[in-house]
């Protein structure tokens, strides 16, 4: 804390060579959401939500945010890409067509959010700000204390597991239930997780119709797939 | 089923490694970037690795789906468990101070935040398991028609 106006007034982030690199990230960034948006294959689309990931873990470094960028690279480009990946394969390759709707409604709504997103950012400390809110209290408490009181020298692995261990905590159950959830959701009584399975569409009344359409060779193991009498009733 | 031969070889060359820098993200959060998050993520994706490659079947030889909801209670309980240790011996919840009391080098929080990361890790990575093992089990093959 020793004297953040100064260090406030010394730093200038438009002028220091990493903040084209972050200007070409950022705009890079932009791109790659205008081409997701475009784009009707979903198989690109995924693709680029990885490039995506990947540029954003870069302005995380760049912003010397390791831990985040780190995060953000497993996370965002490794698992989400793959589980995106999976879940494209259950469903259609295309997005459907564009249908006109409420465009004019869905303009006045975007227009109206991005420009209280922009005011409001308006009043955000510029970045770097060493007085800002975010750097003054807490984080600062955690910086300077936390050498003493942890001696660890990776301050985000203290702050996470140690002086805000019970939110850690509470993520973890998070993602705990989230895994639960899927087991829920996609059967885990069948335990048929690996196995082929066929989801037979559920026509009340039209049974001969639902048996032609899991009458497809290799995929029905046998009546384990669930019939479409059983269910419905 | 020999196709992506190069794909195969790169990625039995490449999984031992991958396990390996998950452990060291692992075990070295508490000095470098990275802990118990990155580490199960990356553990996972060295297995989800080995299933795009060879297949959902083969992964599930290697890694039973069974042992994996043992694994997820494993690290989540591990975690709180941590955190009712400090209880017991006298502290707050999730109080690591208690862990080594007579250290001068906060070698208690050291112990508490290694337990706990850990936890981290092994539930991560077995819940990462879980949804890719439920989500991709549905559809066995990726066929070369949808690359």
């Amino acid at each position: 804390m020793n004297d953040p106006v100064s260090f406030a007034t010394e730093f200038h982030p438009s002028s220091s060579p990493i903040f084209f690199v972050e200007l070409a990230i950022l705009t890079l960034l932009v791109i790659t959401s205008i081409a997701m948006l475009r784009m009707r294959r979903l198989f690109g689309v995924v693709m680029l939500s990885g490039i995506y990931s990947f540029l954003s873990a870069a302005f995380f470094v760049a912003l010397d945010a390791v831990d985040v960028a780190f995060t953000e690279a497993a996370v965002g480009a490794g698992i989400s890409t793959v589980l995106m990946l999976s879940a494209m394969l259950l469903t259609a390759r295309r997005e459907k067509p564009y249908a006109p709707g409420h465009a004019a409604l869905a303009a006045v709504v975007c227009v109206i959010v991005g420009g209280a997103l922009i005011y409001a950012t308006l009043d955000a400390p510029p970045y770097g700000d060493a007085a800002a809110p975010a750097n003054s209290y807490v984080g600062q408490a955690y910086v300077d204390r936390s050498v003493v009181e942890i001696s660890m020298p990776n301050i985000v692995t203290t702050v996470l597991a140690s002086y805000r261990s019970f939110d850690t905590m509470g993520e973890v159950a998070v993602i705990f239930t989230a895994a639960l959830a899927v087991m829920l959701l996609l059967g885990i009584g069948s335990d048929r997780g690996g196995k082929e399975v066929r989801d037979v569409p559920r026509l009340v009344g039209r049974e001969e119709e639902a048996q032609d359409l899991s009458g497809k060779p290799n995929l029905d193991d046998g009546g384990k797939a669930p019939s479409p009498k059983g269910g419905a009733s | 089923m020999m196709g992506h031969l190069i794909l195969r070889v790169v990625i039995k060359l490449l999984f031992a490694p991958i396990l390996l820098f998950g452990l060291y993200v692992q075990f070295h959060g508490d000095y470098g970037p990275g802990g118990g998050f990155q580490a199960g993520v990356i553990f996972a994706s060295a297995f989800i690795l080995f299933a795009l490659g060879f297949g959902i079947k083969e992964t599930q030889k290697r890694l039973p789906p069974t042992v994996l909801p043992f694994f997820m209670v494993f690290g989540l309980l591990l975690y709180a468990l941590t955190g009712v240790l400090g209880l017991f011996m006298g502290g707050n919840f999730l109080d690591y101070y208690v862990l080594a009391p007579d250290s001068h080098h906060n070698a208690g929080q050291h112990i508490g935040i290694l337990l706990v990361e850990f936890g981290v890790g092994v539930a991560v990575f077995s819940a990462m398991m879980t949804i890719f093992y439920f989500f991709a089990g549905r559809e066995p093959e990726i066929h070369d028609a949808d690359w």
